[in-house]
């Protein structure tokens, strides 16, 4: 048997080494991918982001749990920051999702994001597809939304929750553009903090202000998920941005877009890959950047060379 | 292809100290390791599904309390038994001499105590890993 019959049979260790394949880019990544793309598309995907320290986590704990006691099964793919200086991570959002562990409804795995700019790479996207082919019903990506704009998790989320925390930062930040303008959900969690309240209000001034009037207009929920306080609430909210997603035609629209960006990502990397693999092996690279630096050529005119060279 | 070195850094039993398992982590993760620390108080079977989500290529494990003659050889063959033949599994913690070649004979692999640089933990992950 092969890693996709077994995953697709059920099997949580050919699960497991998919998404390694995928990750690590494998020479057999390809042809799992092509295997599983027809099986994918069945899942609804809940982006999870925010600040550090907001909690997600936790709260995507205690949503996965009342999915779970409603029959759902759960994939969670958990992102955290790559190490810049020595490529390594810490990858510690297992901790607070101990109690999951051992439910065979839920599977989850921890991504580094291994120099992707956006919070976000194509592998992460691509683990997501994984689950959705083995048959999970709700998959949670979790990520850490940084500065303002690590907002790539908008491109493969059906359904965006962006957690807030009190006390971060002043009433400027909530209307700077970036990651608060990609929430189609709000959760202000730790919200029996001060602060609370204000931080609401200036929510509420900021989607008030948004120019592109749709019919959903971000609903904003108060939470304490260590507590479980409006965790029911959260759900029924996420649950409603479902129901107008269908409703509306917005998911048809949504995805539309995302397997136009992802087959542009796509083509994008296999040119880069191939272009850049073909002049690097000729010895060629070195060659032209010595040229450059001493100003015999110049770098517009070698690249618009080298592809022209490639695409004849 | 980009592999990188996935290790699960778990504290099994009941043992409410990650001080060195912290420590440890860190120093994986400076030399370029991926590291999954499931915090405190795991059990076997806990750790060892953890693994199998993870695709990790390293188990370790760090134990203080005294029952790693019991718990460090369970995690062993649970590992074995789902099927995840070539993960190293090691373990440190305070562990007496007297017990390290039984635990080697269980299948642990190396065993670190107290006052083991990080360099040599690093150094045996990088010629022992498959």
């Amino acid at each position: 048997m092969d890693i996709v019959a077994e995953l697709l049979a059920g099997s949580r260790l050919a699960l497991s080494r998919a998404i390694t394949a995928v990750e690590n880019e494998y020479d057999e990544a390809t042809a799992i991918m092509q295997k599983l793309y027809p099986h994918t598309g069945r899942a609804h995907v809940i982006g999870i982001t925010g600040p550090p320290g907001a909690g997600k986590s936790t709260l995507t704990d205690k949503l996965a749990k009342v999915y779970r006691r409603q029959g759902k099964t759960i994939g969670i793919v958990a992102v955290d920051p790559t190490s810049p200086f020595s490529g390594g991570a810490i990858l510690g959002d297992r901790i607070r999702m101990n109690e999951l562990t051992l439910d065979e409804g839920v599977f989850i795995r921890s991504m580094g994001t291994r120099g992707s700019l956006g919070g976000l790479s194509r592998k992460t996207a691509d683990a997501v597809k994984i689950l959705d082919a083995f048959g999970k019903d709700i998959i949670f990506i979790e990520t850490v939304g940084v500065g303002q704009s690590e907002v790539d998790i908008i491109k493969a989320a059906d359904t965006t929750v962006v957690v807030l925390v009190p006390g971060l930062g002043d009433d400027i930040q909530a209307i700077k553009a970036g990651i608060l303008e990609i929430g189609d959900v709000f959760a202000i969690n730790k919200a029996d903090r001060e602060g609370a309240e204000r931080l609401k209000a200036e929510l509420d001034m900021m989607l008030d202000l948004d120019q592109v009037k749709t019919d959903w207009r971000p609903p904003i929920k108060q939470t304490v998920a260590s507590q479980g306080t409006g965790i029911e609430e959260l759900i029924a909210t996420i649950d409603s941005h479902i129901d107008y997603l269908g409703t509306s035609g917005e998911l048809a629209r949504r995805r539309t877009a995302r397997t136009r960006s992802e087959l542009i990502a796509l083509l994008e990397e296999y040119i880069h890959r191939r272009v850049l693999g073909r002049v690097t092996e000729s010895g060629q690279l070195d060659q032209l950047v010595a040229k450059i630096e001493k100003r015999d050529r110049d770098p517009y005119s070698v690249v618009s060379e080298l592809l022209n060279a490639f695409l004849k | 292809m980009e592999k990188r070195i996935r290790v699960l850094v778990a504290k099994p039993g009941l043992d409410g100290h990650d001080r060195g398992a912290k420590v440890v982590a860190r120093a994986l993760r400076d030399a370029g390791f991926e590291v999954i620390y499931t915090g405190l108080r795991q059990t076997p079977e806990q750790i060892t599904e953890a693994a199998l989500q993870e695709d990790v290529n390293v188990v370790a494990m760090s134990l203080l309390s005294g029952a790693h003659n019991t718990l460090f050889p369970k995690v062993v063959n649970m590992v074995r038994d789902k099927g995840m033949k070539d993960v190293l599994i090691i373990g440190g913690g305070v562990i007496p001499d007297a017990d390290i070649p039984g635990l080697k004979e269980a299948g642990v692999s190396a065993v670190f105590t107290p006052g083991t640089p990080t360099a040599s933990i690093i150094e045996f992950i990088k010629s022992n890993v498959k």
